[in-house]
């Protein structure tokens, strides 16, 4: 297929110009499997041809790094998405590697954000990235026998490939899978392993490879010292490590540990029919769970080609909006527990959000798990009544009224505060280049002045008709993320009211008829959405069966985590938590 | 001496009926505890979300004299253990709950921590708590709201009601004896299972595992 | 000056200590356990307390709201009842975490399948109250219960729901969902009228059909 036919097939790919395509040769070929769209690159010139894109095209940030088994074909194939700051689609190249030797050059030294995701691949698939600095297993253990996302791996309660399981209709024998295993426990062990003969890995290498030269210069002689502050830790947010070398107060090094919330979404995810994988997207970011419906739907729908109608545009924007202002509060008064204003402004900033839950509980049926939208549309239309009120005047009372007052309150309330002044500014400064290089997103990326946010710079749904800014600051420090979060919210809730005004009276919020097993279009695509934490992305491939054959997410929390040992260096103890506290994780989605 | 300060049929002279009241030791003392639940900060998922909630003012878990969240098991009485057990976690938890003084009550919040829930077939997850520590109070929901979370502390501080100073295990002879800490091995290795495993070696074949080509 | 902003934050706490106390002198001596008063508490224009008094009052969930699927059933004047599943098996197909079990009747004679569920079952630590059940369900006879004080002591024989445990009369489904039941009645109403008249239609035909028949003969 030629460079312009490619063109007709997927619009929004951009081509790289001929020149560099001409230079590689066959290095850099464009992909030309049905549904699919990009280049392939050989596994030599990978680094040549990033360093290229990067410095040449302006390529600048690696959204997604992430890696599929085509075990039909024996190989593992790591698929980069790659844009520029300055908006636009995506660039997206792969490269092969074969199934039993996988190794390949790592990209952390021209984008330093593909650490962990390389990281993940490495756990997940057993592909080694030669030149990676610290190539360990990121969310199962040292020591996990295995690959978990080869498609021959199987965990202990392998059933069946895929969903829905012949075992439950029409025979129907209910029964619990740990009654079927020898342990009663979901455990599984190698053939060849002997208790007796073996002994547990523990945490040396990772304490070994902490940088613990402190004391500089200075009269006093201190020891350096290593402290986990977690995983069970009030200021960790959930389960989350963080391993802090120490000289004295101050950090030297910051290592963070995850996977202590590692539920298999993407093992699970590739089981599951691409219906079934949508109340599992609220549970990765659980506190946005309308906006995480979005991107999956996305993702889908590129790839089915429906339409959504136009009420039913409005009312997913009304949703994801809604969440943001509720996340954004969540972050802003869990930030002052860190900060230790314990509870009083989390008190305040919850009251806010649950009004916002009685909408999502009225409208989708759970406060926090919405599964709300559908591919092509939405599951249900507003209802009538919310609390023996009209939903609309609520709503309306709501986005016109509480909301702006409770966000101005809550600026009243902390942003003149001295204390909270001299505890932030300053503190976890990230230079605007640093924030690119390590693909930091969402409040983070913009707090350091890149004034970039997906609902701008690739608009999805209706935000190319609406009126709102994109929020930005530019020191980069824990003060500038808290004041562009209360910000955001502003502009949210003004997207609200715009919604409200604008939204059609009637109409259909659903495209075709509902169908419970759908068959998806071979192919592969990538739906993002700016999430309250930032760029959610969801890379699916599908076969043309009813279950996606790959489905990956690149969430935002764990990808911004990346940058928190950097952030956190030279700073004291007490600062790394409110770091972290201004990065806003949520662990369902670091860990999926 | 017991059944006297049990029994709360004492008759009370006319004179003295504004000044005493009569209780039976039982009765105060799980008065006492079930007013003062004191929780451990232990949020592990999505259903932590939702004991947040009721901690905050909607809910409001302080009338129920539980809104002292310890962030150390030394203080705690309750563990509610507030989502997906993963297998990297279990032994964390087990180590928490072995290091909370007794009485301690465990509390499954949720359908994860229950049974494994909606993530229960995947590869890290633990199929319940109580594969592990002994659980009080379980919880259905995913995730049970705040409501359903109060009314299963109600349905715990029920069950202290219950309880009677005589019978209670912490007074005993061989009062709560530490659960073995799971290790990370291969997959999770429960050391309670240490004579099951030692036979693996000997039993190729016997397990469908991991395929590796 | 040092410390206006600690002022101001402070001016935001006694602000709000004294607004909850302003709703409840509107409802004296009545702020709680009243409907109307955790009406207004809990709406968009409440200022005072937020507090839900738990147990004695709840705060009521809306109609939409879903937790544990239950199963229909219409009980007829002699007590008999007929469920509305015909153990089609869409609701196990489509649940995500595949916590459903149908085991379906067949006949014991011709081993043909009778449309209706032997068995049914529920395990309620894995389902994830998505819903989709309810919401694929072509007979509306599985929907989502409102039901959510379930905890207790045991899991082992507790929280296996058979289908005594699910079982539901429509009159429950009809109470705690009365808008739905309302638009689904009246749609399945359109349903049979539609079915009637094209069986009238069907019968019009072949009678016409007959007696052409007839006058030719």
């Amino acid at each position: 297929m030629s460079e312009e036919e490619r063109n007709v097939v997927a619009p929004e790919q951009v081509p790289v110009a001929d020149s560099i395509v001409a230079r590689f040769g066959n290095a850099l070929r464009t992909d030309d499997r049905d549904g699919y769209e990009g280049y392939v690159v050989s596994v030599e010139s990978l680094k040549d041809v990033a360093t290229v894109l990067r410095d040449e095209l302006g390529y600048d940030y690696l959204s997604s790094v992430t890696g599929v088994d085509y075990f039909d074909e024996g190989k593992i194939e790591v698929v980069y998405h790659a844009y520029q700051t300055s908006g636009g689609p995506a660039l997206n190249f792969k490269v092969q590697v074969d199934r039993e030797n996988p190794i390949l050059p790592s990209l952390v030294s021209v984008y330093p954000g593909a650490d962990f995701q390389e990281r993940e691949i490495f756990d997940m698939y057993g592909v080694s990235f030669e030149g990676h600095p610290n190539l360990r297993r990121i969310l199962m253990w040292d020591g996990f026998a295995g690959h978990p996302l080869r498609k021959d791996w199987q965990e202990a309660y392998f059933e069946e490939e895929n969903k829905p399981f012949d075992s439950r209709w029409p025979g129907g024998d209910v029964k619990r899978s740990e009654a079927e295993n020898r342990f009663g426990k979901n455990v599984s062990y190698p053939d060849e392993f002997d208790i007796d003969n073996w002994a547990p890995e523990d945490d040396s290498s990772l304490y070994a490879g902490l940088n613990k030269s402190g004391s500089n210069g200075k009269k006093l002689k201190t020891d350096s010292l290593v402290v986990n502050m977690g995983p069970q830790h009030p200021s960790t947010h959930g389960v989350f490590r963080m391993v802090v070398a120490l000289d004295g107060e101050t950090i030297t090094d910051l290592q963070p540990v995850m996977g202590y919330l590692h539920r298999n979404h993407e093992k699970i995810g590739e089981r599951n029919t691409f219906l079934q994988n949508m109340p599992y997207t609220d549970r990765l970011d659980y506190l946005s769970s309308m906006s995480n419906n979005l991107g999956y739907s996305l993702a889908v729908e590129k790839l089915m080609g429906v339409d959504v109608p136009e009420r039913a545009e409005y009312l997913r924007v009304l949703m994801a909006e809604l969440t943001r202002v509720s996340n954004h509060m969540w972050a802003i008064g869990f930030l002052l527990n860190d900060l230790g204003a314990f509870q009083t402004p989390a008190l305040y900033a919850i009251r806010a959000r649950e009004l916002i839950l009685d909408i999502f509980e009225a409208t989708a049926g759970s406060r926090m798990m919405c599964n709300y939208m559908r591919f092509g549309g939405v599951a249900r239309d507003l209802p009538d009544t919310l609390r023996d009120e009209n939903t609309v005047d609520f709503i309306g009372d709501l986005v016109n009224e509480r909301l702006p007052a409770a966000i101005d309150e809550l600026d009243r309330f902390l942003t003149g505060n001295e204390i909270v002044r001299s505890r932030c500014i300053g503190v976890g400064v990230l230079p605007a280049d640093k924030a690119i290089a390590y693909s930091t997103a969402g409040p983070l990326l913009r707090a350091s002045g890149v004034p970039y946010d997906l609902r701008r710079a690739e608009p999805y749904s209706i935000y190319d008709r609406l009126d709102f800014e994109v929020c930005t600051r530019s020191n980069g420090d824990v003060y500038d993320r808290y004041v562009v979060r209360i910000d955001e919210m502003r502009e949210s809730v003004k997207i609200c009211q715009q919604v409200m005004r604008e939204i059609p009276e009637e109409g259909e919020i659903f495209t075709g008829k509902p169908q419970y097993n759908v068959r998806v279009p071979k192919g592969e695509s990538y739906g993002r959405v700016e999430n309250p934490k930032g760029e959610l992305g969801y890379y699916v491939v599908s076969k043309g069966k009813t279950n996606p054959y790959r489905y990956h997410v690149r969430a935002p929390s764990f990808i911004n985590l990346t940058v928190l040992g950097e952030m956190c260096k030279g700073h004291k103890v007490a600062d790394a938590v409110v770091i972290l506290g201004s990065i806003d994780i949520v662990l369902g989605e670091v860990d999926r | 001496m017991e059944n006297e300060l049990n029994d709360p049929n004492v008759p009370v002279p006319d004179e003295l009926q504004s000044a005493v009241t009569i209780t039976s030791l039982d009765r105060i003392y799980n008065w006492g505890r079930r007013s003062s639940i004191w929780p451990m900060v232990f949020g592990l998922a999505c259903c932590a979300i939702e004991m947040i909630c009721t901690a905050a003012s909607r809910f409001d878990i302080a009338r129920f004299g539980m809104e002292v969240f310890r962030a150390t098991p030394r203080q705690a009485d309750l563990m509610i253990v507030s989502g997906t057990v993963t297998k990297k976690m279990v032994p964390q938890i087990v180590r928490l709950f072995n290091q909370m003084p007794e009485p301690k009550y465990v509390m499954a919040m949720g359908a994860c921590a229950s049974g494994g829930g909606p993530f229960k077939e995947g590869y890290n997850v633990v199929s319940g708590i109580d594969k592990f520590v002994p659980v009080d109070v379980y919880v259905p929901g995913c995730p049970p709201t705040p409501q359903a979370l109060l009314h299963g502390l109600i349905k715990l501080q029920q069950k202290i009601d219950n309880q009677s100073i005589k019978a209670v295990r912490w007074y005993g002879q061989n009062a709560s004896e530490a659960v073995p800490i799971p290790v990370l091995g291969p997959d999770l290795l429960d050391p309670r299972q240490h004579a099951l495993l030692a036979q693996q070696a000997g039993q190729p074949g016997d397990s469908a595992e991991t395929l590796e080509a | 000056m040092y410390g206006t902003g600690i002022l101001r934050g402070m001016g935001v706490t006694i602000k709000h200590l004294i607004d909850s106390f302003v709703d409840d002198l509107s409802f004296l001596g009545q702020r709680y356990y009243s409907d109307d008063a955790l009406n207004v508490r809990q709406g968009t224009k409440g200022r005072g307390v937020f507090t839900v008094q738990y147990p004695e009052e709840k705060l009521p969930v809306p109609e939409r709201f879903r937790f544990i699927p239950f199963l229909l059933y219409d009980e007829h004047e002699d007590g008999s009842r007929t469920d509305r599943c015909t153990s089609c098996g869409i609701c196990a197909k489509v649940c995500p975490p595949q916590c459903i079990w149908i085991e379906r009747s067949s006949d014991p004679d011709t081993g043909r399948p009778i449309p209706e569920p032997t068995r049914f079952f529920i395990d309620i630590d894995i389902c994830m109250n998505c819903g989709y059940c309810a919401e694929y369900c072509p007979f509306d006879a599985i929907k989502m219960d409102h039901d959510y004080e379930l905890a207790s002591y045991d899991r082992t024989e507790a929280h296996i729901f058979d289908k005594d445990r699910l079982d539901k009369p429509v009159e429950y489904y009809a109470s705690i969902c009365p808008t739905d039941y309302a638009s689904e009645e009246q749609a399945r109403a359109e349903e049979e009228a539609k079915k009637a008249a094209r069986k009238a239609a069907a019968a019009e035909k072949k009678r016409i059909a007959a007696e052409k028949k007839a006058s030719l003969s």
